[in-house]
């Protein structure tokens, strides 16, 4: 045995120690920001949604156990009384506002978004700076948006109401937010607006990554252009459009600016988010949200497991 | 805990002892002042506190927030739980006394002299527990703004009670857009589901003689067949006299209806009447306020008291000037400006005599006996859990208004939750 290959082969261990160690070093301070911003107020508010902690007694919470979630007891006469979220009509409620919400606006904004990528991605002239003019209503922040569709929908003086007037395609006007059937409505259109120029970017790059020559290919063979989509275009952007899916659903699931300035209070929009806010500021039952935020986060954690399980979404990237 | 606990203390300490310091050298300081704003506010404020200013050398600096007074609240409420040094001086709403009273500077010694100008019942809502929380700026109580020249043109006299305001609006919305005013329509009110709706509806079940939702002693009085009267009536409304959209409606979108001539009547503040009768507005000289009308045979309107107080933050770096600040605006003089420029009801008896007042707000004076009748909300008994109860209110009114179950049901509901919140008491 060559005496140097000895040497570096104990060497190489070493090597591999000390690389490790180095990696450990620069990991460090990743961890400690996420420790500090991310770990430490998650689990603080885990905790609290165990305590009886109000905001006007921020520090003096005792431990209460599941009682923010469930408890019960039974009455002299024998009845047994629930309480806590898990029994709270309210917060099922806004688990269904939520989830409705979050289906049929991603919905949407999927195809939508497929729809514009597919249109942005054919050659045409003035293609970059139509990719850079849609992607304005993503960048007006969400309060201005907000804002600024809730006068656009104002049932007195708003444009939208004008238009359908002049048209004749509605004879009276409606009160977008404030009638329990167009309310929900309303909402999911000003987010489908602001959000589909997302998802069509995210399409977009997908689409970018399939090579040409498979539709030369598809074209030579005389295949048509709707089977090209789903036999070749569909299977191809399917990762990424499984990621940028999986992003906007967990935007949507906490949807929480939009409905607060459009229809704050509306119970028939009322999300997770929402309540559980409403429940920690405005009525003092700091704990009692925070049991909501922690059931919000069990949701969508259990969301994301099992949309990664069952749509075998690659989301660390080395393709197999 | 104790950890988080004592640099917090130590940060308030330090802050008071700042404060005085400041006030010792008389460095001249910055207060802050965070108020919510309807029509002008803003305006008006900076030009009452401009003697104070330069009298003093101090300046104040206003942010502006919200008007909506649940909004106010929810952003005070993080800031004092959190003691926020920013803030020296809050204008707080009436109700919110109780609710923050821990966070506020006792102003019981700094008052002391001019506290018995103001009336006795602003007060004793101010004041919990024996400390006077915050000074009276102004009070609020809502009116029936209508249109003189179309009640004129359709020989129909001012309505008295609930049905007939029904009635009166009707004839004239209906005449009217016949003749070509297709957007005019006959009642606009706040009917979004906030504290406003709250003051509205309470005005309904009380003027029925249905009761005020939680009485002074505590009792939960909401579920009875007035009041169920009273909310089927104003359920009638909805899309018939007043706009679908009014159940998205606070006060300035009530007001942007009433201003352009849209509507016939308008229940709203007395910050209205100031900016109805401006150059710009379309109704200037055409309208008139009288007292809210009764319903169901009852022979009592009901206005709910409303108003906005200033409060010094216990955590506010300026204390002294803070406090001093707060005296000033609440003093006859600056009570007696805002009234001649901001419409806004003194709080100080005397000034309903001034002569200077009646001239140029005609409405003030008037106000008086109506304000003095005026119900509170019941923030007083329910305490800490006055937000839960108007929530629970409104929400279940708003149900009612856009049609989600009849009246009767969700008042029965209503009692049945008020009365789990309830518990052992209030």
């Amino acid at each position: 045995m060559n005496p140097s290959h000895v040497v570096s082969s104990s060497g190489k261990a070493e090597l591999q120690a000390q690389r490790i160690r180095a990696a450990m070093l620069f990991l460090i301070p990743m961890i400690a920001a996420l420790v500090l911003v991310a770990a430490y107020p998650l689990f603080r508010s885990i905790y609290f949604s165990f305590t009886d902690t109000s905001l006007s007694n921020l520090y003096g919470g005792q431990w209460i156990g599941f009682d923010n979630y469930l408890s019960w007891r039974t009455l002299p006469s024998g009845k047994t009384i629930f309480r806590g979220t898990l029994v709270d009509p309210a917060w099922w409620n806004a688990v269904w506002n939520t989830v409705r919400f979050a289906f049929v606006s991603v919905t949407l904004e999927a195809t939508l978004g497929m729809i514009v990528a597919l249109v942005l991605n054919a050659e045409f002239r003035g293609r970059g700076l139509v990719r850079a003019a849609i992607l304005i209503p993503w960048a007006i922040p969400t309060i201005v948006s907000a804002k600024m569709w809730s006068w656009m929908l104002n049932d007195q003086f708003g444009i939208i109401n004008n238009i359908l007037m002049k048209l004749g395609i509605i004879s009276q006007k409606i009160a977008w937010t404030a009638s329990v059937d167009t309310a929900m409505f309303a909402v999911l259109i000003v987010d489908i607006w602001k959000t589909t120029p997302f998802m069509a970017l995210l399409c977009l790059a997908g689409l970018q990554m399939v090579p040409k020559d498979v539709y030369e290919a598809s074209k030579i063979d005389g295949i048509h252009p709707v089977k090209v989509f789903f036999k070749i275009t569909l299977p191809l952007v399917k990762p990424a459009l499984m990621v940028a899916i999986i992003f906007r659903m967990l935007d949507a699931l906490r949807i929480f600016d939009l409905i607060y300035v459009l229809t704050p209070n509306s119970s028939t929009t009322k999300t997770m988010s929402i309540i559980s806010r409403e429940n920690m500021i405005e009525f003092d039952k700091f704990a009692y949200g925070s049991a909501q935020s922690t059931l919000l986060f069990t949701f969508i954690a259990l969301f994301v497991i099992l949309y990664i399980w069952l749509g075998k979404v690659d989301l660390s990237g080395d393709n197999k | 805990m104790t950890l988080m606990r004592n640099p917090i203390k130590k940060a308030i300490l330090l802050s008071v002892m700042a404060a005085s310091m400041t006030s010792i050298s008389a460095y001249a300081v910055e207060v802050n002042f965070v108020s919510g704003a309807v029509g002008k506010d803003i305006e008006v404020f900076k030009e009452l506190v401009k003697p104070w200013e330069k009298e003093t050398g101090n300046t104040v600096k206003v942010v502006p927030m919200p008007s909506s007074t649940t909004d106010q609240f929810a952003q005070y409420r993080l800031w004092l739980s959190a003691g926020n040094a920013d803030v020296d001086v809050y204008q707080t709403d009436v109700i919110w006394a109780p609710q923050l009273a821990d966070n506020f500077v006792d102003l019981t010694e700094a008052a002391k002299d001019v506290i018995k100008d103001h009336f006795p019942s602003i007060v004793e809502s101010q004041t919990v527990n024996g400390k006077l929380v915050a000074m009276p700026l102004f009070t609020d109580a809502p009116a029936l703004y209508y249109r003189k020249d179309l009640l004129e043109k359709h020989k129909l006299s001012v309505p008295k009670t609930w049905e007939e305001l029904t009635e009166t609006a009707k004839k004239v919305q209906d005449a009217e857009r016949a003749e070509g005013s297709k957007d005019l329509w006959g009642f606009v009110w706040q009917g979004n589901a906030y504290e406003g709706l709250t003051c509205n509806a309470l005005e309904w079940v009380k003027s029925f003689g249905g009761g005020q939702i939680v009485e002074p002693d505590g009792k939960i009085s909401i579920n009875n067949p007035k009041a169920v009267a009273a909310l089927d009536l104003a359920k009638s409304w909805v899309n018939n006299i007043s706009p679908p959209g009014v159940l998205s409606y606070g006060e300035e979108e009530a007001r942007g209806v009433w201003q352009t001539g849209n509507a016939v009547f308008m229940r709203n503040w007395p910050y209205a009447y100031g900016l109805g009768e401006a150059a710009d507005s379309k109704v200037k000289g055409k309208f008139d306020v009288t007292t809210l009308p009764m319903g169901g045979g009852n022979d009592k309107s009901a206005a709910t008291l409303g108003g906005w107080n200033l409060a010094v933050s216990k955590y506010a770096k300026n204390k002294d000037a803070a406090i001093a600040l707060v005296k000033f605006l609440a003093s006859k003089e600056t009570q007696k400006q805002n009234a001649l420029i901001g419409s806004k009801l003194p709080t100080i008896m005397s000034l309903y005599d001034d002569a200077d007042i009646k001239e140029k707000q005609p409405i003030i004076p008037r106000w008086k006996d109506v304000f003095l009748q005026a119900v509170p909300r019941p923030s007083a008994p329910t305490k800490v859990k006055y937000n839960e109860v108007s929530s629970k209110f409104w929400s279940a009114v708003h149900e009612t208004l856009s049609g989600k179950g009849t009246a009767a049901e969700n008042l029965e509901v209503l009692e049945a939750d008020l009365t789990e919140l309830q518990g052992k008491g209030w």
